[in-house]
């Protein structure tokens, strides 16, 4: 197999504590040397990057890829290309796919629809319960062996707590991660908006803060009598982050991310009725953002996900409450990140640390890092290059982003996965 | 976006979604042109030429009588041909299907969409749909705005009591789930009230309320004192089953405007509700049909003041 050698980056490997100009050697898909030319190297490709960042391929915790299932929306093909473009090399694929990633034969659709497109490091995360009905376990332990990475409930709420016990219980007694979303469903009440000034002014349907901290504090509680290893995705609030603060200085093995664009906009952005700002969870409180990100910054949360989720136009053509959730987002994931390196919230360090070897460790695979023996994933960006998010640069199916026209600092000119280039910008098109 | 999106280049009325953004000027002007119109309905022949020729879409995707017919009225009043369509919103709850109404009836060379949905934002999006030719009137969307409701009642307090800047005003009831409340404070606050007060349970008012410009009180009793004018919402048979209230008689004991709560107000203070009434349950009926209500008057200048919108909103295409 082929041998690149990527010359004279600035190199930022957080888990090596690599942070100097220099090449990274890959042979045969792996990497073989950050610091020396290999004996014998005979590189087949040459990758100029100086003035470029060098680090390890980002690993997006949160993602829809929208097959099976939804393939008006978006494809594993587009998808994954935007992917590529954003740098993004790993991806764990939500498990709300129709159907839902409830049985082997689902999670091994998956990695074939994966292997397809070109772009075969794709991880299921099998439903914590059947059909995320929240009442019957999943069988945990057939979708680990058919290489799900996690069991998780996606946006369904697991209203029964005894369940929701009894899931955890299962999942331990298999070493899975639980990857929980917090959100109570009754005190949720199918809002599409944060309850605050916002939706009171324009009427929308609301969700408390406390639908997601109730759902956490409950979860929390269950972590401690079942020894359950759980990951908290897409916190919204603060008082969200002050619980996993308390609960890691309590001793709790937990870990929990934030999406990107939760640690950039609040309700005051949301242009009224603008369907490209209903997420979920919703855009909440400028207070809200602060505690995000400093929860970022002292290692509180440690990965930001992208929480990438493409749709069609119709899904967003609608009177807001009415329209579909969710943003296409795994390609404005850097530069959101870089973002918070400009404001000196983060270091770019632990930017990147946040999207590579911090989400490994949640995950626990061997990647993240560019160590020696593993898998070449590495992501080659220019830190000065200005784009315009738009249908010239712009990859995946889905243009359902606020940010859509907007000007960001920082591209992904190259990424690797497993050795294989999956994206180059010279080569864009 | 809602300024840009409700008036054109010049300023001038193009769809009516909504009181938020529109300038005190256009609330007064348009307060004015109802005032011209109000005689018509004396009249032998009820009729004005302004939009004669011009189409007008009354589209209801939610239930109405009073709103409907007024709208009827007043675009008959107008001189303009009028359809009402009733659909009904399980036929319609996806945005694909909305939208597709709405570009049949475009096809049919209409000229204005008068529209009622129980989702918040619909008018504003058919608005942003439609083609750059058509007016939107927002009769009621979601729990969002009802502005031409909001406007009637603003119609007649100036008819009663002529300065706003002197009054205070309660609005009593379900504020949460009431557009017509939400559209009664953005104009009772563009228009210069001295106080706007809301009244009802915690369960019955939206998060942060007080960020709508009003103060706020839990107790009728309390909360009456000093208040010249009192709009009273109605109570929807489902909040008992969804939690908010125990019952209909422990609300009438708490929050009802009886005879004996109404002389906390000022003593020549009025009393205004959207209809429909819930006899004994906000409003004793002694009230409801004594001296001091004004329910039936707001009934006729909804005529009116939907004339005078729609007239103002049909003038960009150069009538009138």
């Amino acid at each position: 197999m082929s041998q690149i050698h990527i010359k004279q980056g600035h190199i930022i490997d957080p888990v090596n504590n690599i942070n100097r100009v220099g090449c990274v050697y890959i042979a045969d898909g792996k990497i073989i040397s950050v610091t020396n030319e290999p004996a014998g190297f005979k590189p087949d490709t040459i990758i100029d990057a100086q003035h470029k960042i060098v680090c390890p391929g980002f690993i997006d915790l949160s993602t829809r890829l929208r097959e099976p299932g939804q393939s008006r929306k978006a494809t594993f093909k587009s998808e994954t290309a935007a992917a590529a473009n954003g740098g993004v090399t790993t991806l764990c694929l939500q498990p709300d796919t129709s159907p839902v990633i409830d049985t082997p034969a689902v999670a091994e659709l998956i990695k074939e629809l994966a292997k397809n497109a070109g772009y075969p490091q794709i991880y299921p995360i099998a439903a914590l319960t059947q059909k995320l009905e929240g009442t019957e376990l999943s069988a945990m332990l057939t979708l680990k062996q058919a290489g799900c990475i996690a069991v998780g409930n996606a946006n369904q709420s697991v209203r029964n707590l005894l369940v929701l016990r009894r899931a955890m219980e299962y999942a331990a007694s298999h070493d899975m991660l639980v990857m929980f979303r917090p959100n109570d469903y009754w005190l949720g009440n199918n809002g599409c908006a944060h309850e605050g000034a916002f939706a009171t002014r324009y009427g929308l349907p609301s969700i408390p803060e406390a639908a997601e901290t109730i759902a956490l504090a409950q979860c929390l509680e269950l972590v401690e009598l079942t020894g359950c290893r759980v990951h908290f995705g897409q916190l919204s609030c603060k008082r969200s982050v002050i619980k996993i603060h308390q609960a890691k200085k309590y001793g709790l093995h937990v870990s929990a991310d934030v999406a990107a664009h939760q640690l950039h906009l609040t309700e005051n952005d949301i242009i009224p009725f603008d369907s490209n700002y209903h997420v979920l969870p919703p855009l909440r409180t400028e207070a809200d953002r602060q505690y995000l990100r400093q929860g970022l910054a002292s290692g509180t949360i440690n990965s930001i996900c992208s929480d990438h989720q493409p749709h069609d136009k119709d899904a967003k053509l609608g009177a807001f409450p009415e329209t579909e959730p969710g943003v296409s987002s795994v390609e404005t994931l850097l530069p959101l990140m870089l973002k918070l390196v400009a404001q000196r919230i983060i270091t770019l360090e632990q930017g990147i640390a946040s999207l590579s070897g911090n989400p490994a460790r949640v995950l626990r695979i061997k990647s993240g890092a560019l160590t020696v023996g593993f898998s070449a994933d590495v992501c080659v960006f220019d830190p000065e290059l200005d784009w315009q998010v738009n249908a010239d640069n712009w990859k995946s199916q889905g243009v359902n982003t606020p940010f859509w026209g907007q000007t960001f600092k920082g591209r992904v000119t190259h990424t690797f996965q497993a050795g294989n280039m999956i994206h180059c910008l010279e080569k864009f098109g | 976006m809602s300024e840009n999106l409700q008036l054109n280049s010049e300023g001038k009325l193009k769809h009516f979604l909504s009181i938020e953004g529109l300038p005190k000027s256009l609330l007064t002007e348009i307060l004015d042109v109802a005032e011209s119109f109000v005689g018509i309905g004396d009249n032998q022949i009820k009729k004005v030429p302004l939009l004669r020729g011009k189409t007008i879409v009354n589209l209801f995707f939610e239930n109405s009588t009073r709103t409907r017919t007024t709208f009827e009225l007043a675009a008959n009043r107008l001189s303009a041909d009028v359809l009402s369509m009733s659909i009904s919103t399980s036929s319609t709850s996806k945005g694909e299907s909305l939208l597709d109404t709405i570009r049949n009836l475009e096809a049919m060379y209409v000229d204005m969409f008068v529209v009622r949905h129980s989702i918040s934002g619909a008018a504003h999006f058919i608005a942003q749909q439609t083609a750059p030719h058509i007016s939107v009137i927002n009769a009621g969307d979601g729990q969002h705005a009802h502005p031409t409701q909001a406007m009637l009642d603003m119609f007649t307090i100036r008819q009663i009591k002529k300065d706003f800047s002197t009054l205070r005003v309660a609005i009593i009831g379900d504020i949460l789930h009431s557009r017509v409340a939400r559209s009664q404070i953005q104009a009772l606050n563009t228009l210069g009230a001295a106080e706007v007060r809301v009244i009802a349970p915690k369960t019955l008012l939206p998060a942060h309320v007080e960020s709508l410009g009003v103060n706020v009180s839990h107790n009728l009793t309390a909360g009456l004192k000093d208040i010249d004018v009192i709009m009273m919402l109605r109570l929807q048979k489902e909040r008992m089953t969804s939690a908010l209230l125990p019952s209909e008689s422990e609300y009438f004991k708490c929050f009802g405007l009886t005879e004996d709560k109404l002389k906390i107000a000022k003593p020549d203070a009025i009393v205004m509700h959207p209809g429909p009434i819930n006899r004994g349950v906000e409003i004793d009926s002694k009230v409801a049909d004594g001296p001091q209500s004004v329910i039936l008057k707001q009934v006729s200048n909804g005529i009116a003041i939907r004339m005078a919108i729609m007239a103002m909103a049909m003038q960009k295409q150069g009538v009138s």
